[in-house]
């Protein structure tokens, strides 16, 4: 039981790294500001997300579990809309303002 | 090499290129987000070294409340167009010499440490258990150096100080000017509604748990503040002038308190500063309490800055 937890957790957590990695290179190849915040949504979404998701059965108990949910919560809740306030600055001041 | 010694190598080598893009950054704007990222590994680097104590603070002050005051400082050069002056000749050299000198002394002092480093740590582990407390840090702090901490807060209070005095004499009394984004259905009043309830939870907890576990008083003060700055930045609520009462009674509350217990020290335990036995974790908690507020209000008000305004009657 402990070894299929750990396969679980190894690749749950090496999926969240890829997906960090890729929105990374996203964030710095991408031509603007709007596709860039594009790329950093599957950082906070899918990258955090499945790496928590791959925590949980390591975790220190149930809190700790709802610890690391939380967590994840809190970055979604931060990232989507400090994404949107910046989106609406360029929007309104145009990419280079 | 273990896969940790991998990961704190590339850390080290992540601080000091992003260091060294701090210092050679052209824009102040780059620079300041330069020095917030580099706060934020260097937390990364403390938890690493375990001390999450430190780690916590570093995260707080010097990423989170240093960034947003430079952050606002850049705002103001911003504003003020500064003019393309740079220091003289002379200046840049003396200012060169003597960060060369402060690198030098603390390299040589890196460079070439005693045969056996003075540590005090055992004693501390030691006598700990008189206190009641389950976190040494915290042991440290409030109870063999509490002077230290104690003037720490009031440093606090007098960097506020040093703040307010830049406002000019008609506005003394006013309201700092804090950059309002008043807009409703905006996001971020979205976010000053839902956020501040689990803010202040995480403040609580963080205050609490100092007496046995990383966090404390500057932790939990530090996230308050951040709450409240949120709150004033979405308009949801108003920026305060700072000659109201209740502001300044709330500002030195915290050292106050901490101030009168050391006091009463000297009559109960016969030294100031210390605690009566038995009364220790209690009065130590007490002092967290309020020296949290304190510092949550002083870290809001520094970040609001002086005063803009006078209040309209």
């Amino acid at each position: 039981m402990n070894l299929v937890l750990d396969i679980f957790t190894v690749s749950a957590v090496s999926a969240g790294a890829l997906f960090l990695l890729a929105g990374t290179v996203g964030l710095l190849r991408f031509p603007d500001p709007l596709t860039r915040l594009h790329a950093l949504t599957k950082v906070d979404n899918l990258g955090l997300g499945l790496v928590v998701l791959g925590l949980l059965p390591q975790a220190d108990g149930p809190f700790g579990a709802l610890k690391l949910v939380s967590i994840w919560l809190l970055v979604q809740l931060s990232g989507a809309i400090v994404a949107q306030l910046i989106a609406g600055a360029v929007r309104q001041r145009g990419p280079h303002g | 090499m273990t896969i940790l010694s991998v990961f704190d190598i590339g850390l080290v080598v992540l601080l000091l290129g992003i260091g060294a893009s701090t210092i050679a950054a052209r824009e102040a704007f780059a620079a300041v987000i330069g020095f917030v990222v580099y706060g934020l590994l260097l937390s990364i680097a403390w938890v690493r070294l375990s001390a999450v104590d430190v780690a916590l603070t570093e995260a707080a002050i010097g990423g989170g409340m240093t960034g947003m005051l430079m952050l606002g400082a850049v705002a103001r050069l911003r504003v003020a167009k500064g003019s393309d002056t740079r220091a003289s000749l002379p200046a840049r050299v003396a200012a060169g010499v003597l960060s060369a000198i402060v690198a030098a002394g603390l390299a040589i002092a890196i460079l070439s440490p005693p045969e056996a480093i003075p540590t005090l740590a055992p004693m501390v582990m030691e006598n700990l258990a008189q206190s009641g407390l389950g976190n040494p840090v915290a042991g440290v702090l409030f109870v063999y150096r509490a002077l230290d901490t104690l003037l720490e807060k009031v440093v606090l209070i007098l960097a506020l100080l040093g703040v307010w005095s830049l406002a000019p004499d008609n506005v003394w009394g006013g309201i700092p000017g804090l950059r309002v984004y008043a807009r409703p259905d905006s996001t971020l009043t979205f976010l000053a509604q839902l956020l501040p309830p689990v803010g202040i939870v995480v403040a609580i907890y963080m205050c609490w748990v100092g007496a046995k576990e990383p966090g404390g008083a500057f932790q939990g003060g530090t996230v308050l503040a951040a709450m409240w700055l949120l709150v004033m930045i979405a308009g949801l609520t108003s920026v305060p002038s700072i000659s109201q009462t209740w502001l300044r009674v709330l500002v030195v509350v915290g050292p106050v308190i901490f101030l009168a217990i050391g006091l009463a020290g000297m009559v109960l335990a016969n030294a100031f500063l210390a605690y009566p036995s038995g009364y220790a974790k209690p009065l130590i908690v007490a002092v967290e309490v309020a020296l949290t507020l304190s510092i949550g209000v002083a870290l809001g008000l520094l970040a609001a800055g002086p005063p803009e305004r006078v209040q309209q009657q």
